[in-house]
């Protein structure tokens, strides 16, 4: 992506790979100090789940992303995105829980607690090689990809589009879900995966991995911007627009659409991968939840409110939506719901292009009152 | 000026043999033989619901004909090639309600249609070239479009759709243009120059224009083919054309 060209729509492209780095690396160093660095007496210090909840958003910020490229880019309204994040997640998750080796509450040197406890005699095949890290990262891409890439072969070679694709990835990921949720599958069951000690020989409970994980995830943020934001800049950018606004018409040319969107459906697939995988360590378990068909539908509201179509309205939406979820989960817990239905009502119907496009039009109509103010009194308007 | 002589015969580019083709039982094309030499400019006129946009659609891959050939150049048969496919043989559209994407610049439009690099793979590495370039300005002076080459696409008046897409058509370098009503919603100055365009590019192309407006018609032809309920009801010089009562009967007159 180092050399992907700037140009076209976009006007000329000030370089924005240093900015976005830089940016990330400053939060980045200012949560770090303050948390490890001010004393926890300091009014500036910034306590550790704070850190972790930061990590957390800036995880569902690339989940944001990823879906912002198929939604707003590609115009597929992907109401099971979740479920890459889920598989990305549960990538990591079997990592973690090979870490655990016999440290577990029954003592078996290779079989996870919930093997043992389902009276299982060996490790299934698929958890294999799950004790290197440097196969799970592979997974952790790898997995969710191939699910995107094998459903968008056949939905968009079979160019199905619209509402019926919007089901078939909701189903997809409710599938999923139940799938997960069987002991049989070998994934926990219900439970999921859970009691993780340490990554890397880190423990996972210590102050200094969870501000490690929280700048991992605001990199692999950072990072997953900049490549969404190069193909979306890039001519290919411009074909896939095009195929949103008119797929018909590019095929008329000589474009085959359905290979454009199954690029963009599975690269934004992996980013959402690599977001579930960050997401666990820090929370600390991956169950079937996470494909719960209400789990997409809510990353959908949180591209909504930021504004689908930008990219950083995604990543914004995601975490002023989560915030707000964290704060009233806490304070009011059963009034969540209604605030997410009510979010989605009010934007859809009011704020159609997010907070992002409200920024932009105030910005527009106040810089209109400004050069009206200035005009001298009486002058004709042309 | 009319001493043409014998008919100058160049090699024949398109040939459909026989298409018929129904929808719920009704035929919109119906037993369709039409043959395009390399070089010459087809007028293609005939009544609402003619299938002339049906035929086109035929030629393109979006509609498979249920019986009958469609054969290109040397011996392809265009039945079996999807619509991408038929594209890249080097067959352009202009379609009848001018469909140009509304949310690129004109720029970005032209660019999109430029010749080649239709894969994944090309379109993440393309860079505009400078050959690209000169190839995109010579292009908007063609259309008449250069100072609107930064506008979005969706902000230009009908005319200049049309315009803007017939730029996309060239863009593409076809060796057969598929022109569908091309001057609705011109000024009569743009029809002009559209005309003085088309006649132009007959000269190495083989072009077919499907037009309704008459006088345009009369400005361009040089061979018509009048379709009528989905098949071909007479074909000739427009002169001839003209006199025909049959024609008169179910089109000209009206
Ligand atoms: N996809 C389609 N489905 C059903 N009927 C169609 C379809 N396309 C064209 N037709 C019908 O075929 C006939 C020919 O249409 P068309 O080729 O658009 O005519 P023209 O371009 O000559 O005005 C019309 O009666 C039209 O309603
Ligand atoms: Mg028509």
């Amino acid at each position: 992506m180092s050399e992907s060209p700037v140009h076209g729509s976009g006007g000329p492209g000030r370089s924005p790979t240093a900015a976005v780095l830089g940016v990330a690396l400053v939060v980045v160093s200012v949560v770090g100090v303050l948390n490890q660095a001010v004393g926890e007496s300091s009014a500036l210090h910034v306590p550790t789940y704070v850190v972790t909840l930061l990590g957390k958003y800036a995880c569902y910020a690339l989940l944001a992303v990823a879906l912002d490229l198929v939604w707003g880019y590609l115009g597929i309204l992907s109401l099971g995105h979740g479920a890459f994040f889920a598989l990305g997640g549960y990538a990591m998750g079997m990592h973690l829980m090979r870490e655990i080796g016999p440290r577990g509450v029954y003592g078996h040197p290779v079989l996870p607690d919930f093997m043992v406890f389902l009276d299982w005699k060996t490790l299934p095949w698929y958890w294999h090689g799950f004790d290197s890290f440097a196969f799970a990262l592979v997974m952790v891409v790898l997995v969710p990809a191939a699910l995107a890439f094998v459903f968008g072969w056949l939905a968009f070679r079979s160019r199905v589009t619209g509402v019926y694709l919007s089901i078939m990835t909701q189903a997809l990921t409710y599938a999923l879900m139940l799938a997960f949720f069987r002991n049989e599958m070998g994934f926990g069951g219900n439970n999921g995966l859970t009691d993780f000690k340490d990554v890397l020989g880190l423990d996972l409970q210590s102050d200094a991995t969870r501000v490690g994980l929280f700048v991992c995830s605001t990199m692999a943020l950072a990072a997953g911007y900049l490549l969404a934001r190069g193909i979306v800049r890039s001519r290919l950018g411009r074909v896939v627009t095009a195929i949103r606004d008119g797929e018909g018409r590019v095929r008329s040319l000589g474009y085959r659409p359905e290979r454009y969107k199954l690029f963009v459906f599975t690269v934004s697939a992996a980013m959402a991968g690599v977001a579930g995988a960050l997401y666990v360590p820090q929370v600390g378990i991956i169950n079937p939840g996470e494909f719960a068909p209400l789990s997409s539908i809510e990353l959908v509201v949180w591209v909504a409110v930021g504004g689908r179509g930008t990219l950083h309205g995604a990543a914004l939406g995601a975490v002023l939506v989560n915030y707000a979820k964290t704060w009233l989960t806490g304070t009011y817990p059963e009034v969540w719901l209604f605030a997410l239905g009510a979010m989605f009502v009010v934007v859809t119907l009011v704020l159609p292009r997010g907070i992002v496009g409200l920024a932009a039009t105030t910005r527009a109509a106040w810089a209109r009152r400004v050069t009206g103010a200035s005009r001298a009194p009486g002058e004709v308007v042309p | 000026m009319s001493l043409v002589g014998p008919e100058v015969h160049t090699p024949t580019l398109l040939y459909l043999d026989g298409v018929s083709v129904s929808f719920d039982g009704f035929k919109a094309i119906d037993g369709l033989s039409l043959v395009v030499d390399e070089t010459e400019l087809r007028c293609v006129i005939g009544p609402n619901g003619a299938g002339k946009t049906t035929m086109m659609d035929i030629i393109t891959g979006r509609t498979r004909p249920d019986t009958g050939r469609v054969e290109y150049a040397d011996g392809v048969d265009l039945t079996r090639c999807d619509e991408s496919e038929i594209a890249n043989l080097g067959i352009g559209r202009k379609f009848q309600k001018p469909t140009v994407f509304e949310h690129h610049t004109v720029d970005d439009n032209l660019e999109l249609a430029l010749a080649g690099r239709r894969s994944v793979a090309a379109s993440l590495r393309f860079a505009l070239g400078p050959e690209d370039r000169d190839r995109i300005d010579e292009l908007l002076a063609t259309v008449n479009l250069r100072g609107l080459r930064h506008r979005l696409a969706g902000t230009l008046s009908h005319g200049q759709k049309q315009w803007l897409e017939i730029g996309m058509l060239l863009a593409q370098r076809p060796r057969l243009l598929l022109v569908d009503e091309p001057v609705a919603g011109m000024t009569a100055q743009e029809t002009e120059r559209t005309a003085e365009l088309l006649v132009g590019l007959a000269t190495d192309h083989a072009v077919v224009v499907v037009e309704h407006d008459m006088e345009f018609v009369r400005s361009i032809a040089r061979k018509v083919t009048v379709l009528h309920q989905g098949r071909v009801l007479a074909e000739g010089p427009m002169s001839v054309i003209q006199d025909d009562p049959l024609v008169n009967a179910v089109y000209l007159g009206e």
